[in-house]
């Protein structure tokens, strides 16, 4: 029996959905907030799903959950999620909340749960998923996450010790934590773009945990994510259990081995990034039952949210917007490996600065300089333009990475900035933007498309 | 010209890294050494123009106290000989008395310095940092779990005007003789270039034309303005 407090939490919580939603506004945060205010041990005691699949990880959570949620709902399951909440613990509190009656009694028997891997400390003690992904772990916003053993360590320190891991052997960080813990891996074998030396300039574990001597890599995929060992003790790569064997690019499959079996998957998008996020969620759904053909009858009807990715040939020339998650080096970094290895002959537009967070404060920049502008300093990038609050220091972080002065444009604001476009010779435009800035980089493209006419 | 970089593996989590690469296109003829845990510091066997130690995880602040304890006295004696150094982030806790950590153990440290930190893994301090250093200005950020107390008040780096100081006051840091320890973190050299060209002429090297100098300087007026517009009334 549940106390007192616990039901005024429950039923206020409620009470605010249905007033919130009269005055059509958000109800996916205050009422977990308010339910958390009154009884602070609310999560640990309401009611939950028989399953609870939790993703979290530095990168690719919300693309995961995505996944794990349009195949589930393509095969017919029933289930709770957090996908237009929050990630944290009031957001989590409220997706529960919409899951229990006014008694307290779960109307689903299974939750999908994106968990922000901060908020470790303040979910998992009362939540326990059954399973976990953890995508991976890379350095993120230093002022949040710090590093990535702080985040490991917070996440060993607060995992149940029956949540099952389904984690990237890959990755030696995020395949180690909570290391008492069941772990399902999944791996890709060694690809013709891996390299015997790091080409990024982050590389989050560079030493042996357990002897602190410099780790050997057999090959480097981006970043710390390859195959590695120690020289002197027996730290290395877990085996991984769903092997990708072969990736077929062009018919957009590949080949999973898992134990003696092989099987085909279909692939949304052929990006190495994507293919480790539908690696996870092939992995995860295996473990509740789901075959080959119901994942694949779901991946298939699958598409990359157009705010991550976007693609559109306008009058000959192809407008490219990708997601540059501003303070995240990697994801940046990632973004300018693509602006460099896409085709064509390119104009990259950079606006990865927070713009909302330029109201408020200021951001610390120290991440631009773990994030590989070099990449930026391609032949077939004929000109960078760069705009927001931070242009001046980008352009030095630019400079600094060999880009030529004569085909940099730096002006603050992102449509001055645009219209110093040289698009003689240009058929692809790229524009690299920030969680944050929807609207702006909606804007840069309409931009883009009126001088694309004006020349026509 | 020889610059060490005490384990660059450990110390290297802010962009911090960036500061030995613009000092390396500023003075191209620089030899840079990169000392890794498991090397001896060169320190102790060749003179060395500039040591510096980035800021780093609190594991690892572990390993390189026990691999620098042996080099104490080597230290203090290349401090005393006017041998520049720089320390940034949590890397300047390790020559203070101890770390404190949040259940009131204590890491012993080098004790060369009358300061010491307290740790809150809990609590993550950010701050804009604007403070005076002699008759110019530095700008930066401060991102840590510690804060440092003790006395600095006449060995102190930064009269701040925005920023965490020793002891919560406005006095930030260490600087005696040519030992200069911030927990100012990130690429504090590129940030702040009328800092880097004291750095330079602390290592003996006056008048050098740093690279990009005009874009450095019109980001760190551009920095400065903001700080003043939006943190200092």
């Amino acid at each position: 029996m549940k106390s007192l407090k616990f039901y005024i939490a429950l039923w206020g919580a409620k009470f605010s959905i249905v007033l919130l939603k009269l005055l059509r506004r958000n109800a996916s945060s205050f009422p977990g907030k308010f339910a958390l205010t009154i009884d602070s041990n609310f999560m640990e005691k309401i009611s939950k799903p028989k399953t609870i699949i939790g993703v979290t990880g530095t990168n690719g959570k919300t693309t995961v959950c995505n996944m794990i949620e349009d195949v589930l709902r393509e095969n017919n399951y029933d289930f709770i999620d957090n996908k237009y909440g929050s990630n944290i613990n009031n957001g989590i509190t409220t997706t529960l909340i919409y899951g229990v009656s006014i008694f307290n009694k779960s109307k689903k028997d299974l939750a999908v749960l994106e968990i922000d891997e901060r908020s470790a400390p303040k979910v998992f003690p009362y939540l326990k998923p059954t399973y976990l992904v953890c995508t991976n772990l890379f350095r993120d916003s230093l002022m949040r996450n710090a590093h990535t053993e702080f985040i490991a360590d917070i996440l060993t320190n607060n995992m149940h010790k029956d949540t099952k891991l389904i984690v990237n052997a890959d990755d030696l960080i995020s395949s180690n934590i909570a290391p008492n813990n069941e772990r399902v891996l999944f791996s890709i074998n060694r690809l013709e773009s891996d390299t015997l030396e790091c080409n990024n300039i982050v590389r989050d574990i560079r030493v042996c945990p357990k002897c602190n001597t410099k780790l050997e890599y057999e090959y480097v995929r981006y970043h710390h994510i390859g195959k590695a060992k120690c020289p002197n003790c027996d730290f290395k790569n877990f085996e991984a259990e769903f092997l990708v064997e072969t990736i077929d690019i062009d018919n957009k499959n590949m080949l999973v081995k898992n134990n003696d079996k092989k099987e085909k998957y279909y692939l949304p998008n052929t990006n190495i990034i994507n293919i480790y996020n539908v690696l996870a969620v092939i992995t995860l759904l295996k473990q509740i039952g789901l075959s080959a053909q119901k994942i694949n009858n779901g991946l298939k009807k699958l598409k990359i949210v157009e705010t991550r990715f976007s693609e559109e040939l306008y009058e000959g020339i192809n407008i490219v917007t990708h997601l540059a998650k501003g303070m995240n080096p990697i994801a940046c970094s990632r973004a300018f490996h693509y602006a460099k290895n896409t085709t064509g002959s390119k104009i990259a537009i950079v606006l990865v600065d927070d713009l909302h967070e330029d109201h408020k404060g200021t951001e610390n920049i120290a991440w631009q300089y773990d994030t590989d502008y070099e990449f930026l300093n391609d032949e077939s990038i004929k000109q960078v333009i760069i705009a927001g609050p931070r242009y001046l220091d980008s352009y030095v972080r630019m400079l600094l990475a060999g880009v030529p002065k004569e085909k940099i444009v730096y002006i603050k604001d992102e449509i001055e900035a645009t219209s110093k476009a040289n698009l003689e010779g240009i058929n692809k435009v790229v524009i690299l933007h920030d969680l944050y800035s929807i609207e702006e980089t909606n804007n840069i493209k309409n931009k883009i498309k009126s001088m694309i006419e004006e020349i026509k | 010209m020889k610059i060490e970089v005490l384990f660059p593996e450990f110390g290297n989590l802010y962009g911090d890294l960036s500061n030995i690469n613009y000092l390396k296109k500023c003075i191209p003829e620089a030899e840079i050494i990169e000392t890794s845990y498991n090397s001896e510091p060169a320190f102790l066997k060749e003179d060395i123009n500039l040591i510096y130690i980035g800021p780093m995880s609190e594991n690892s602040q572990e390993l390189v106290l026990r691999k620098l304890m042996p080099y104490k006295d080597k230290i203090e004696e290349l401090i005393n000989k006017n041998v520049v150094f720089l320390l940034i982030g949590n890397s300047l806790e390790l020559l203070g008395k101890y770390i404190e950590k949040e259940d009131g153990t204590k890491i012993g440290c080098l004790d060369i310095f009358d300061i010491f930190s307290k740790r809150n893994m809990l609590n993550r301090l950010n701050s804009n940092v604007v403070g005076s250093f002699e008759d110019i200005e530095i700008v930066g950020f401060q991102s840590q779990f510690t804060t440092m107390y003790g006395n600095n008040s006449d060995k102190y780096f930064l009269e701040l005007k925005l920023g965490i100081g020793c002891n919560n006051s406005n006095l930030e840091g260490i600087k005696i003789n040519n030992f200069i320890g911030t927990s100012v973190i990130g690429p504090i050299l590129i940030l702040n270039p009328l800092f880097t060209k004291k750095i330079l002429k602390m290592m003996g090297l006056e008048n050098t034309k740093l690279e990009f100098e005009e874009e450095v300087l019109n980001a760190y007026n551009a920095r400065l303005q903001e700080f003043y517009r939006k943190f200092i009334k």
